[in-house]
């Protein structure tokens, strides 16, 4: 039997060379940006820059839809609808259900944030709870995964990895599940955190070599981890804390106390970057907990939340961290996604990572020590530090904490950007992220000496913004060379830059924008609701398709 | 961790969806009274860590995957007794009774994990009144009067936090996220490259096109190509929102202050 089934998936792999529907090898990961998106950032370097310039600053006017389909999550219906009735194109997908829960919890969380692969002609994508494969070239549904959910936080899932034929998600009550990419049928689920505890799980997956990389997140106060699984068998690899959790561990002097450190969070909420000379995956960590009072965390930097941190992706050893927003008060965390390059710097060639944290402010390191290169405010009316310490790294001015006559704060707890991927240019040289520069006020309503728990303690009220940008960054100073204004908060779902010369973005007002990479001026667009996901853009049949979605919808759009 | 304004959803406690089978009352009320003989004085009276250093259980992750008192009384029968945790003399049932009353209180933990037992918050004013008067005079009098428009303010906004939050925003704020919007209209003056200026109410605005309702109730849209029509936007708020990066919180806390006295 096991050998039967053997020479079937050795003839469908056959079949891929020609027919749609095929996997993706560890090796294709390897590949910079251009026909297909095999990964959440569509290749490692988190950059979403597309090689594909089909579409640039000359055509994008002639940029027009293709197809839309509207997703129904759930439970499976007999016969579809798509949300649309009759009016909707017949389905024959097939529907798939598992899942520990009993089928009855309805949570939400039906919008899709997340990022779409695009493998031989198929798009896979994710809701919580939910994984769909779809045509390509018509947005046909071919298969709908339903996962029966046991609970947890349904904010939002990031979307799904591949190796070769597999698909890998995460659920909101905390399993690994994985698929076969061509039908949807389960191959296994794995548990990877305790919904009892608190945990829930949005990010996607990265596969990196033979290794699954994992992330979840909590916001009771509980220690976050990263864990490596095998992507044949689904068995853990490796399981690295960011927090320090015993004696010894390097850290623990940043923190009060063990029990401090134990409770203190450092989730790894966003999947990171991955450098494939070096083999090290890096990763923005979350806040530290409680999130908005001292109490028992003590006065130290609170080591790994709200930092980069490198980690061996064979053995899950952390090799260097650096802290964007040491002793965080604010959950300004440090999650968003990390960008690699090879770039010019000071004269010489250097492996830089950069990143645009929550906090509002830029930073470049050196990718293979740590070593920080520059650090810059580029929220526009970012007030919460007092200056930058002995590492570049901000510090927070206590009397921008929240305080119990209100501290008048920029940027709100929501940051300057928050889990919206941003991008980079290699022809601009250009960092391009969202910049939201709102106000909230800031009171402390817990004077407990022990400190509140999760994200109490405290009051936040928001009071105005002097405005939103899209801005572009320039990476060897942290200067915000360009500002776009947008009349709302525009970015929503994050930002794709193209070799075509464009930078996609939401505006914050329905309309989907195409952009002068150079300039921000704006060459396109269309207004078809709020942007939910991190545009993204994919070669078929010789054309260069680009997509994007609103909520339950996603849209594809190509030179016609 | 997440943004805040999205995470609102949630049924049976901190964990969405997740509805503990609920304790017989019974053994919950002889669990809290052998609690507050036995545990409370290093745990604490609200489970979040006392006086004599013992940890906050409504956060433990031992505690918190508790179901029947399989994990919790081990531990109160000594299983941890070399990290510190001596055992507690009880009888097993009493240390199951236990369990389930701190099960109990688990189940009152708020969204994005809140404690349950949180002081009541304490008053805001921290500022000074007469310091609060002088920079109403300089900053703010030209457009406000504590005798005309902000008459009896005190009274009519009596929690001194919402009255800070509407003086600051411009617009009454008792909480919440996100950006507030003023209750009287946005003003929008149209100056074409020929023609007539058109004036009307803001309904939306972007980069490619802006509309107006007209004084006749119309709604009517311009295409936007740059600077023309030039667009001249009179948001009410607008005052407010351009004090936001000047104002210092000691000013912030003063002008409170003097506000609250006008009643």
């Amino acid at each position: 039997m096991r050998i039967w089934l053997g020479l079937v998936c050795l003839g469908l792999w056959g079949a891929a060379l020609w027919a749609q529907g095929g996997g993706v090898t560890p090796q294709e990961l390897l590949k910079p940006l251009k026909e297909q998106w095999p990964t959440y950032n569509g290749d490692y370097s988190g950059r979403r820059y597309s090689l594909l310039k089909e579409v640039n600053t000359a055509t994008v006017k002639n940029l027009s839809l293709a197809w839309m389909i509207r997703l129904t999550p759930g439970m499976p219906q007999a016969g579809g609808g798509g949300g649309r009735g009759r009016f909707a194109p017949p389905s024959t997908a097939k529907r798939i259900v598992g899942g520990e829960g009993t089928g009855d919890l309805q949570l939400g969380g039906g919008t899709i944030k997340a990022s779409v692969l695009m493998v031989d002609g198929t798009l896979y994508f994710s809701m919580p709870d939910n994984a769909w494969a779809v045509d390509a070239r018509d947005g046909r549904e071919l298969w709908h995964y339903y996962w029966k959910t046991k609970g947890g936080t349904h904010i939002g899932n990031r979307g799904l990895a591949m190796w070769n034929n597999y698909l890998y998600m995460e659920t909101p009550d905390n399993y690994l599940v994985s698929l076969e990419a061509k039908t949807g049928k389960e191959r296994w689920h794995k548990p990877i955190a305790d919904l009892e505890q608190g945990y829930f799980s949005t990010p996607a997956p990265v596969v990196a070599g033979n290794h699954v990389l994992v992330g979840t997140g909590n916001d009771i106060d509980s220690p976050g981890f990263l864990q490596s699984f095998d992507p044949e068998t689904g068995e853990l690899q490796w399981k690295t804390y960011m927090v320090p959790m015993k004696k010894g561990d390097p850290g623990l002097e940043t923190w009060a106390s063990l029990d401090a450190a134990r409770h203190g969070g450092g989730q790894t909420w966003i999947p990171g970057a991955y450098d494939p000379e070096t083999k090290l995956y890096i990763i923005g960590t979350g806040n530290p907990t409680p999130a908005y009072t001292t109490g028992k965390r003590g006065d130290g930097d609170n080591l790994y939340t709200c930092s980069l941190v490198a980690l061996d992706v064979e053995t899950g050893k952390i090799r260097w961290h650096y802290q964007t927003s040491p002793h965080d008060l604010h959950d300004y965390d440090s999650a968003q996604t990390p960008i690699l390059a090879d770039l010019p710097f000071n004269g010489k060639m250097r492996k830089l990572v950069m990143t645009a944290a929550r906090n509002g402010y830029f930073f470049t390191l050196d990718r293979v020590t740590g070593e920080r290169l520059v650090s810059a405010k580029y929220g526009m009316h970012t007030n919460w530090a007092k200056g930058l310490n002995r590492n570049g790294a901000p510090e927070h001015d206590p009397v921008k904490d929240p305080t119990v006559g209100g501290a008048l704060v920029s940027p709100t707890a929501e940051g300057t950007v928050n889990w919206q991927p941003p991008a980079f240019s290699l022809d601009t040289g250009l960092f391009y992220v969202p910049e939201w520069n709102a106000f909230s006020i800031f009171y402390l309503t817990d004077l407990d000496p022990r400190g509140s728990m999760g994200l109490g303690g405290k009051e936040e009220v928001g009071v105005g913004s002097p405005g939103d940008y899209l801005s572009a960054i320039d990476y060897k100073t942290g200067k915000v060379v360009w500002r776009h204004r947008w009349y709302g908060m525009g970015g929503s779902g994050g930002l794709l830059a193209t070799a075509g010369g464009l930078v996609f973005a939401g505006d914050g007002q329905s309309n989907f924008v195409a952009h002068d990479a150079r300039t921000g001026k704006p060459l396109w667009h269309t207004r078809i609701g709020n942007i939910s996901n991190a545009p993204q853009t994919y070669l078929l049949d010789g054309h260069q398709y680009v997509t994007v979605a609103t909520g339950d919808t996603l849209w594809a759009f190509v030179l016609n | 961790m997440l943004a805040p304004a999205v995470l609102a959803q949630r049924s049976g406690g901190f964990v969405p969806g997740q509805k503990r089978p609920p304790g017989d009352p019974v053994e919950i009320a002889r669990g809290k009274q052998v609690y507050g003989i036995s545990c409370r004085s290093c745990h604490g009276a609200d489970l979040r860590g006392g006086d004599m250093g013992g940890p906050n259980l409504l956060r433990s992750q031992l505690a918190l995957a508790d179901r029947a008192g399989e994990l919790i009384v081990p531990v109160i029968q000594g299983s941890l007794a070399r990290s510190g945790m001596p055992a507690i003399p009880m009888s097993p049932e009493d240390a199951k009774a236990v369990s389930a009353y701190v099960r109990s209180v688990m189940d009152t933990i708020g969204g994005q994990g809140k404690p349950p037992s949180e002081m009541a918050p304490p008053s805001i004013l921290v500022g000074n009144a007469g310091e609060g008067e002088k920079f109403f005079g300089q900053k703010c009098a030209g457009c406000h009067a504590v005798t005309g428009d902000l008459r009896g303010i005190a009274t009519r906004l009596a929690d001194p936090k919402v009255l800070q939050n509407t003086w600051v925003a411009g617009v009454v704020r008792r909480g919440g996220f996100g950006t507030p919007r003023s209750t009287k209209p946005t003003l929008v003056t149209l100056t074409p490259k020929t023609g007539a200026k058109v004036e009307g109410k803001l309904v939306r605005m972007d980069a490619f096109q802006v509309t107006l309702e007209l004084e006749d109730g119309t709604i009517r849209s311009f295409g936007r190509d740059g600077e023309a029509p030039r667009v001249e936007v009179k948001n009410p708020l607008q005052p407010h929102i351009d004090m936001l990066p000047q104002l210092t919180d000691q000013n912030m806390h003063d002008v409170t202050a003097y506000l609250v006295t006008i009643k």
